[in-house]
């Protein structure tokens, strides 16, 4: 029996610009990039291919010199035309310039008869080849699943609860058989569960119908829809525990690789924020540029382009890549301006989740806020106390934890469930400190600090 | 508004790394940012967003919340001041008299704990802290509004460097910084922070006959001494017409019985709070409202209840440990009122307890201040109540000072880690549990 969880913390950031449920297909992208800053403990990429090289939707671009079982491919078919690295000659993107002519390595293709009996070895084997595999992600500590581990449970939210986030619903309709597919490929791999977390208030889904797995149903406002708030409430990672996540995405992704044998990353993008004309959704491929989508469709210059949600999102150029884990694009105002006393003015326009900004904004609950990117105030010592639990449903004392790891206290860390939570956990702490520090890469430090450890 | 700006830019790089004035940054930093909210903007990665809420809004906040406090105090400092001369006045001339006593005590209370602040700032170079705001208002609200100038500026200057900025500043410090700087005063000049000093009367000032300075809780208490004294007057007298049976001797104690019965009632202390010099100057309702002699801010129970919803309703006071000090206190009097007999004192009706002394505004703005209390949600709940219990002893058993708000805030400012400290204990055992459970 799954279970029904009801959570009351959280907050919802109500943005104005969601997208309209049109699904646009014209114009797409010349140029994709994988980027392995989108990866968690990659420790040194090596790159595998030179520019010119023609590559297939599925080539190996790199792999991790620490895994070199872990290869990450092209998504689409052309040529490769760029490979940009940064300070230290950090790898940052392998580029392709597309060739439109959809060529696939081959895998191999069993029907759906056939995958109950693949052998685990088989289908890893596959997997890696393919570089699907690096939808996979370990928890604790968000990186890309060891293949030589098996997990206690797999864990996969069916819905996202981001900001203007892209509905599930709608992206993933008509991939059902793909995605019975993955969970029959999964189910090789752990020794306990797989679990499909959907919705509470919503009646039906299209991943209802999924034969082999748990169903969970959370209610609440956001972070319900991530998966390890969703993982505390199911069936907690205790210290030496290994439980893996991945999105529905990539079960559609394990489908269509077993099903079709090839490495199909056909993506619903949602192109959303403030800033947009026309927000909706985009049909492309993994790793799409985004210049073509905002062309003549940004309402002002002044911006800022987010690979992802407003909440865990990246920054990236106008010309930038959409991120590997990322079904949406933000476009938001660029904050950078002055505010003369600032602190002081009335707050119609701004949002908090204190009523000391915006004391009537519970009258108008519905109300969608045009938020930008600045800080709204500079850098102070911790004073207020108990902001970050109200958004943390979870059995945890964010304060305690972010102070362990300023105070690089391993005993600390791992004793206040450091292993439970990644940075989109506690995204909201993010948002909602009044003392403006950085949680999220805070978190990210002690998760790396543990790591190493 | 792009002028100031011009300048602020322009003088900048000098307080940057590299320029001259590289010491001075965070003074710098203090003023523009208060002039203008900072153009920073979220990282390339996390959350790109981020709440409308900073340090200066929360603490403006408990500035404005203060206020109500702040205003009636000016008020009664008038007010009390032609009460005792049985002088009339209009409200005009009771809030100038206020201002002329409070106003100064103000701008001493900021000048000083602000200068300490910024010089720190430059030794220590940490940033200014918005704190300060609300501590130096918080002063002189607990201040008697005839305390000398200078020893306001003494306490101020104690509590920042001793209190705060010893422990490193803003966020770090134990003890409640306000309370700190009382403290100190009632410790150090005793006689200048307690007696005949809760109304404003300059040498010379001519007073109604049986004026006196003395506040509910002194009343109360001087009640509760004569009663036990008439407790010990029977015993003895019943003592010795018990060795020496004259009639003389059982006359003598049968008076004192009933003399001690009739104090023996419970409205001791609440009839000898009626019948002070001017009529109805204690009752409850008068000290509910505050028109009462003491500190300048926190003789009105209503004015901190209004500042409370101020700080409950915009989230930035905790709730948690308002009701709990206020619950501990209520509690703990009515427990007393069953055990009294030996100690008179413990008579004091439960309900007279929240309205007298400084225990609303404790709980109000001190006891929330959210450095120095409890940090874990569980913990505020132990520690306002533990305020409230302690708040209440103190007043019941210790003779010698009768308001027990200030140290009971200070005890439980030094226990509040320790009370965290189990809170948190028991998270980590919770985990730790679900791990072996299995």
């Amino acid at each position: 029996m799954g279970k029904n969880v009801r959570l009351r913390k959280g907050f919802d950031i109500n943005l104005a610009g969601k997208a309209s449920p049109t699904i646009t297909t014209t114009d797409q992208p010349d140029v994709f990039a994988i980027k392995p800053t989108d990866f968690q403990g990659v420790y040194l990429p090596r790159v595998l291919v030179n520019v010119g090289d023609t590559v297939k939707a599925g080539t190996p671009l790199f792999r991790d010199k620490k895994f070199e079982k872990i290869v990450f491919t092209a998504p689409v078919s052309g040529e490769v035309i760029e490979i940009k690295r940064g300070e230290k000659r950090k790898l940052l993107e392998v580029k392709i310039l597309a060739d439109k002519s959809f060529q696939h390595v081959e895998f191999r293709k069993y029907s759906a008869g056939d995958l109950a009996s693949i052998s685990r070895e088989e289908a890893q084997e596959q997997l890696l080849a393919s570089g699907v595999w690096t939808n996979l992600i370990q928890r604790p500590f968000g990186v890309i699943a060891d293949p030589n581990e098996t997990a206690k449970a797999i864990f996969i939210s069916a819905f996202d609860s981001h900001p203007l986030a892209p509905d599930y619903e709608l992206i993933f309709k008509g991939e059902e058989q793909f995605f019975q597919a993955g969970v029959e490929i999964l189910k090789k791999f752990t020794s306990g569960r797989i679990h499909v977390n959907l919705r509470g208030d919503k009646q039906s889904s299209i991943f209802s119908g999924t034969k082999g797995v748990e169903f969970n149903y959370f209610t609440g406002p956001h972070p319900s829809g991530c998966v390890g708030v969703q993982i505390h409430h199911i069936d907690p990672i205790n210290r030496g525990e290994i439980a893996w996540t991945i999105n529905p995405f990539g079960v559609i992704q394990i489908g269509k690789l077993f099903l079709n044998g090839i490495y199909d990353t056909s993506r619903i993008v949602a192109l959303v924020g403030s800033e947009v004309k026309t927000p909706q959704y985009y049909k492309t491929w993994t790793g799409a540029s985004i210049s073509k989508m905002i062309e003549n469709n940004i309402k002002s210059g002044h911006v800022r382009y987010i690979s992802g949600n407003v909440l865990t999102g990246t920054k990236i150029p106008a010309d930038g890549f959409i991120g590997f884990f990322d079904h949406m694009v933000t476009v938001i105002p660029e904050g950078d301006y002055y505010e003369f006393m600032g602190w002081i003015s009335h707050g119609f326009k701004k949002l908090s989740t204190q009523r000391a900004w915006g004391l009537f904004s519970f009258l108008t609950p519905k109300k969608e806020y045009v938020l930008d990117t600045n800080t709204h105030g500079e850098p102070r010592a911790f004073v207020q106390t108990g902001v970050f639990e109200k958004v943390t449903p979870m059995d945890i004392l964010p304060t305690y934890l972010i102070k362990a790891i300023i105070a690089e206290d391993f005993d600390e860390m791992e004793a206040l469930g450091i292993y439970e939570v990644i940075e989109e956990d506690l995204a909201l702490c993010d948002f909602v400190d009044v003392s403006k520090h950085n949680i999220q890469a805070l978190l990210r430090e002690g998760i790396e600090l543990i790591r190493n450890s | 508004m792009n002028f100031l700006r011009k300048q602020l830019d322009s003088v900048k790089p000098h307080f940057e790394k590299g320029g001259k004035y590289h010491k001075f940054f965070y003074i710098y930093e203090a003023i523009d940012t208060f002039l203008f909210a900072p153009n920073t903007v979220a990282p390339t990665k996390g959350a790109q967003v981020r709440d409308a809420i900073d340090m200066k809004r929360l603490m403006i906040t408990v500035v404005i919340a203060m206020l109500p406090c702040l205003f009636f105090g000016i008020y009664n400092v008038g007010y009390q001041h032609f009460l005792a001369q049985g002088a009339e006045a209009s409200a005009g001339e009771m809030i100038l008299i206020g201002l002329k006593q409070v106003l100064p005590i103000i701008i001493v209370s900021y000048a000083v704990g602000l200068g300490i602040e910024f010089a720190f700032t430059v030794w220590r170079k940490h940033p200014v802290n918005e704190g300060f705001l609300v501590t130096g208002l918080l002063i002189p609200l607990i201040m008697p509004p005839d305390i000398p100038l200078w020893q306001v500026a003494l306490g101020t200057a104690f509590a920042v460097v001793i209190g705060k900025e010893a422990f490193g500043g803003t966020g770090m410090n134990i003890l409640n910084v306000a309370l700190t700087a009382r403290a100190f005063l009632y410790f150090a000049y005793p006689a200048d922070i307690s007696g005949n000093v809760w109304t404003y009367l300059p040498e010379g000032t001519e007073v109604v006959s049986g004026y006196s300075g003395a506040t509910p809780l002194a009343v109360s208490y001087e009640a509760a001494v004569s009663a036990k004294q008439a407790v010990v007057a029977y015993e003895e007298a019943a003592l010795l017409a018990a060795e020496d049976p004259t009639p003389l001797n059982q006359a003598v104690a049968e008076h004192a019985r009933h003399l001690a019965d009739s104090l023996n009632t419970g409205h001791l202390v609440s009839d000898a709070l009626a019948n002070t010099w001017y009529e109805g100057l204690y009752d409850f309702s008068n000290m509910f409202f505050g028109l009462i002699p003491g500190s300048i801010g926190e003789t009105s129970t209503l004015m901190c209840l209004i500042g409370g919803l101020i700080l409950i309703i915009t989230g930035v006071g905790s709730w948690k440990i308002m009701v709990s000090v206020l619950a501990g206190a209520y509690l703990t009097a009515l427990g007393l009122n069953q055990i009294a007999g030996s100690n008179e004192y413990l008579l004091m009706p439960a309900h007279f307890h929240l309205v007298i002394g400084g225990l609303a505004f404790g709980a109000v703005y001190m006891a929330t201040d959210p450095v120095t209390a409890a940090q874990t949600e569980r913990g505020k709940w132990i520690y306002g109540f533990l305020i409230g219990f302690l708040t209440i002893l103190i007043r019941a058993f210790n003779p010698a000072y009768p308001e027990g708000v200030m140290l009971a805030i200070l005890l439980m400012n030094v226990f509040a880690p320790l009370i965290d400290y189990y809170v948190v204990q028991a998270n980590k055992k919770r985990r730790l549990r679900r791990a072996t459970a299995v």
